[in-house]
């Protein structure tokens, strides 16, 4: 893994910045890197021998009198499931919708708020708030409190104006979580954008004006390409955290009905700590270090790019 | 001045003795009532001995995954854990845990013996029962008398189904059947394992054979959705035993098929709202009463790993006693006391005034046999699962596919088509089948 | 806002801001309130927004579990893991910034693809060596798998703060004759500590709510606040009241936190794609 990634980002263009000759001169960085490096690399390949070992293992911790060699068995059993397929496109419209959502409701709300107006600074505040709350409690409040079809607050709100409740986990599986999901992650994609826009030259916008510009013609020539390192910086982090969402999952759905809202993460889950099948879950722990591998590719070919790593 | 060395003296030897003797266990719990109700009061037992408890106290998917784990690579984490008659004797099996036979002065013969033989495996008994369940149907006499209905002492399905529809009043948020819908093993598969069952259906035939695409799992699956889709409250894919119980407490549902240990609440004054105008019934039947009711224990086991042993036996013999369970009548009021478990309870003047529905509770643990759970003979023991180790994950699976089907997701057909593929592939995968 | 002194403010998109501020605050201050209400109370439908509050749920919660407990676990582990990861990251960053190769990107990239790995699928190995290591229900275990986890992203983000540093600043203070260890904890350090600060109060934040770890290696002395919800989440008998009041504990310590910290905070957490 750690080949095909430090070569895939190698080729692209030398720093221009700085020469190899910097300010200090033949300075050796290993002892500056290394013990980062070290430990980063023990901490990926260690688990990584082992997943690899395992997968190839008839081994249930449940079962210890089932053992040996499994060959290419537990990858057969995964690739024959049709819950595999599903999980990534279930992992796929999670990260990709929830990344669209906040990135454009984010923006949206950015330029609200870069209006100066009274009490912004506690508006702020109650706006970013989600982004603390452990991810078990989001679930736990929005699964109780507001989306519960008979005692949650949705449901008395529909009730009110004579409409029948819905179960959302039931009939919207996938848009609840992600509708929790984009709770959790509005803030953040909110404060990013909202601090790029707060940076710009008020000048230009100034003169933009004075030539006639209309708000709106502002916002999509001058402001919105001057947020788009933030924009890039957004989409990076969120995907790394929305690619192993699980405790939303295991909290609200468990996953279904059926397999509507099973990632890879909860697929990996129920085959591995479920069943204790450390064979078929290190199989599929292998599937998802190249999906993992595959990501980081895309990453540095289009995100990392912009931001002038 | 010679006295006051004296005293000191004895002190000293009182307080050295007692360190000496005093120890510190870890116990892994459930967070049921039950269980918190045992934490609570295990202070007397702790001054009584004192020894030391560290409680570690979980929810129950939690808490069954981190006890796994430990006891399967011998982590050595616990000396007592809390564990379920699916459990013990897999595990007693495997030599994880430390037989419970033959603790001094415990009363063996007060337990109900089908719930010592369901913690037995190969002639040791492998965990002590704290509590014990089964399942019943829970209804309002008011709703009934209202609508002019009699439920019977042994209601079929048919009749369920009748009553359902009579008793659904959407605009009054009330809803003729509350059933487990949440997905899971021991969720809506314990449910949906007895209504199998007495439909005349059963996961394996005597070769381990997958027996999903056969008819009765059909009709039993598509009689659980009309009924649930129709009469049931909406979300019911959601509904867990703890939601229903919410439902049925707060006066939202007419009938509720689940499990007796629930009963404590629902007459309880204080948390539910229907606590005088609930009765109860046998768990409806089919075609054969096999396995139309489910046998669950929340028991009490030592780890092997375990190197205070001595005391972890202690705590479970008082933990499981008699005198235990009189304390908690006494100190929390008798319909909360742990039931299920010992004859003696079911003797017992103040329970049995307090716990009206505690004769049909006996009935159904005493006829709950978990050797037989099915109409055809199986290879396999245990009502609403199945004892080998791999039913945990096919269980949730077919879960899943249950409760997809349940929201129209899936069709009864193309669901249990897949959950037969998923399971047939999990037994060859385990060596069960070629 | 540095040039709010210009405008008077906008109502309209004053008030916008404020309802969808709410809006989003909303879940949590309903949670806060239905923690001060009795259980009947919490599943009435409609629900109650006008009652008389009850400490009950506290009460119980604070005699039935040792929160205080917990909580310092929470702490421990966050600081300790944020500070080791700091006391490693910071000259692996430093050193990035100021003498990049052409494989800097490539480095920084796959140090992220690490966080990547779905933590489910070695639990089994990982729960092995800890046991091997005799490090079950340790805060070691903990601190050790957090900064592990954590190290990428504080690598990143220190490494955007150094990268906005003069390039000349060592050149001139080697002049002055100090080495390079110098510079770096006399001139660098204190020049990048706003960057710094901002890192760690992410770290700690991401570590007070990781919660597969915490769960899954710890049994009683060294659990944090994530095994406490645990603890009360779905227990036999629905107690939404007590689970928001068990809740409400877990969370507002960090998110007081969070609040007194979020200027500081902000500059970290755009890895440097605002200037």
């Amino acid at each position: 893994m750690s080949a095909t990634t430090a070569s895939g980002g190698a080729p692209a263009s030398p720093k221009p910045r700085q020469k190899k000759k910097g300010p200090g001169g033949g300075v050796n960085t290993l002892p500056l890197l290394a013990p980062s490096v070290i430990l980063l690399l023990i901490w990926m390949i260690v688990p990584l021998a082992m997943t690899l070992f395992f997968a190839f293992r008839r081994y249930n911790l449940l079962n210890p009198m089932i053992h040996g060699w499994a060959g290419f068995r537990n990858f057969e059993f995964l690739l024959k499931d049709p819950a595999l397929l599903h999980s990534l496109v279930v992992s796929v419209i999670i990260v990709v919708g929830v990344i669209v959502i906040t990135i454009c409701l984010g923006t949206v709300l950015a330029a609200i708020f870069n209006q100066p107006f009274r009490g912004q600074g506690v508006a702020r505040v109650l706006m970013i708030s989600p982004f603390f709350v452990m991810p078990t409690v989001s679930a736990l409040v929005w699964k109780n409190l507001l989306l519960d079809p008979v005692s949650g607050l949705f449901a008395a709100m529909f009730r009110m104006v004579g409409l029948q409740p819905v179960a959302w986990f039931s009939v919207f599986p996938l848009g609840s979580v992600m509708t929790i999901l984009c709770w959790e992650w509005l803030p953040y994609a909110f404060l990013i954008l909202f601090t790029a826009l707060q940076s710009m030259d008020e000048e230009q916008l100034e003169a933009a004006r004075l030539d006639g510009a209309s708000a709106l013609d502002i916002f999509f020539n001058i402001q919105l390409p001057h947020m788009s390192r933030a924009i890039s910086v957004t989409i990076m982090i969120e995907m790394i955290f929305l690619l192993s969402v699980f405790a939303e999952i295991y909290v609200t759905t468990g996953g279904g009905p059926g397999y509507a809202t099973t990632n890879l993460t909860f697929l990996i889950y129920q085959r591995a700590l479920l069943a204790f099948n450390v064979g078929g879950a290190s199989a599929a722990g292998v599937i998802a270090i190249i999906l993992a591998n595959i990501v980081s590719a895309f990453l540095t070919r289009s995100v990392a790019k912009r931001l002038e790593v | 001045m010679r006295l006051k060395a004296i005293a000191a003296f004895a002190a000293a030897l009182l307080s050295g003795t007692c360190l000496a003797h005093a120890e510190t266990i870890t116990i892994a719990t459930v967070n049921n009532s039950q269980m918190v109700v045992m934490q609570k009061l295990s202070s007397t037992w702790e001054q009584k001995t004192g020894n030391h408890i560290n409680w570690v106290v979980l929810e129950e998917n939690v808490l069954r995954q981190r006890v796994t784990t430990d006891i399967a690579t011998h982590g050595g984490q616990f000396d007592i854990v809390t564990l379920g008659s699916y459990e013990a004797p897999l595990w007693g099996k495997q030599g994880w845990l430390k037989p419970l036979d033959g603790i001094a002065d415990y009363d063996y013969k007060d337990v109900f013996p089908s719930v010592l033989q369901s913690l037995t495996e190969g002639g040791k008994l492998y965990a002590l029962p704290f509590y014990a369940e089964s399942s019943f149907t829970y209804y309002r006499k008011d709703l009934f008398q209202a609508a002019g209905l009699t439920m019977p002492s042994n209601p079929t399905y048919a009749q369920i189904d009748q009553y359902a529809a009579k008793l659904t009043d959407k605009s009054k948020q009330q809803y003729g059947i509350c059933l487990r819908g949440k997905p899971g093993w021991g969720e809506n598969m314990a449910f949906f394992d007895t209504l199998l069952n007495t439909y005349g259906g059963e996961w394996f035939d005597k070769g381990w054979n997958a027996q999903l695409d056969k008819k009765p799992w059909n009709d039993a699956l598509t009689f659980y959705v009309h009924l649930l889709k129709d009469y049931g409250p909406p979300g019911a894919s959601s509904n867990g035993f703890n939601e229903n119980q919410a439902l049925f407490s707060t006066g939202h549902c007419a009938m509720w098929i689940d499990a007796t240990s629930g009963a404590g609440l629902i007459y309880d004054k204080n948390s539910s709202q229907v606590y005088d105008k609930t009765a109860f019934t046998a768990a409806p039947v089919d075609v054969t009463p096999n396995g139309s009711h489910w046998f669950w224990a929340w028991a009490l086991a030592v780890p092997a790993t375990s190197t205070k042993e001595a005391t972890a036996k202690e705590f479970i013999a008082w933990a499981t006693s008699k005198d235990y369970i009189n304390l908690v009548g006494e100190k929390e009021g008798w319909t909360t006391l742990p039931p299920g478990t010992r004859l003696s309870t079911y003797s017992n003047p103040d329970y049995l005034k307090a716990a009206p529905f505690a004769g049909a509770v006996k009935t159904a643990i005493e006829t709950a046999d978990l050797d037989h759970p099915t109409l055809n003979p199986v290879p396999y023991t245990g009502i609403q699962y199945v004892s080998i180790p791999e039913f945990e994950s096919i269980g949730t699976t077919v879960g899943q596919l249950v409760a997809a089907a349940l929201t129209g997701q899936q069709t009864v057909d193309s669901a249990l088509k897949q959950a037969q593929a998923s399971v047939s592939s999990t037994m060859e995968q385990a060596g069960y089948t070629q | 806002m540095s040039y709010g002194v210009a405008k008077k403010g906008s109502p309209i998109a004053g008030t916008i801001a404020w309802i969808v501020a709410l809006l989003m605050f909303f879940p949590i201050a309903w949670m806060v309130l239905a923690s001060f209400k009795t259980e009947v109370q919490a599943v009435q439908s409609p629900p109650l927004i006008i009652f008389h509050p009850t400490l009950i749920n506290y009460r119980d919660i604070f005699a039935e579990a040792n929160y205080l407990q917990f909580a310092w676990n929470s702490i421990a582990i966050s600081v300790g893991a944020t500070l080791l990861s700091l006391i490693i990251g910071v000259p692996a960053a430093f050193s990035m910034a100021f003498y990049p190769t052409h494989r800097t990107r490539g480095l920084l990239l796959w140090m992220l693809s690490t966080k990547m790995l779905p933590a489910v699928g070695v639990l089994v190995p990982i729960y092995l060596l800890c046991r091997d290591a005799g490090l079950l229900d340790s805060k070691t275990a903990l601190i050790i798998i957090n900064m592990l986890s954590n190290l990428p992203i504080a690598i990143w983000m220190l490494y955007t703060f150094f990268r906005d540093l003069p390039k000349d600043i060592i050149e001139a203070s080697r002049i002055d004759g100090a080495n390079l260890r110098q510079v770096l904890v006399h001139v660098l350090l204190p020049l990048v500590m706003p960057g710094i600060a901002s890192t760690g109060l992410l770290g700690i934040i991401l570590c007070w709510n990781e919660a597969f770890w915490s769960l899954n290696l710890t049994a009683h002395s060294a659990a944090p606040l994530t095994a406490f919800i645990a603890s009360f989440s779905a227990p036999q008998g629905l107690f939404w009241a007590k689970l928001s009041a068990a809740s409400v504990l877990a969370i507002a310590p960090i998110l007081i936190f969070g609040w007194i910290s979020q200027k500081q905070l902000v500059s970290g957490l755009t890895f440097g794609a605002v200037k």
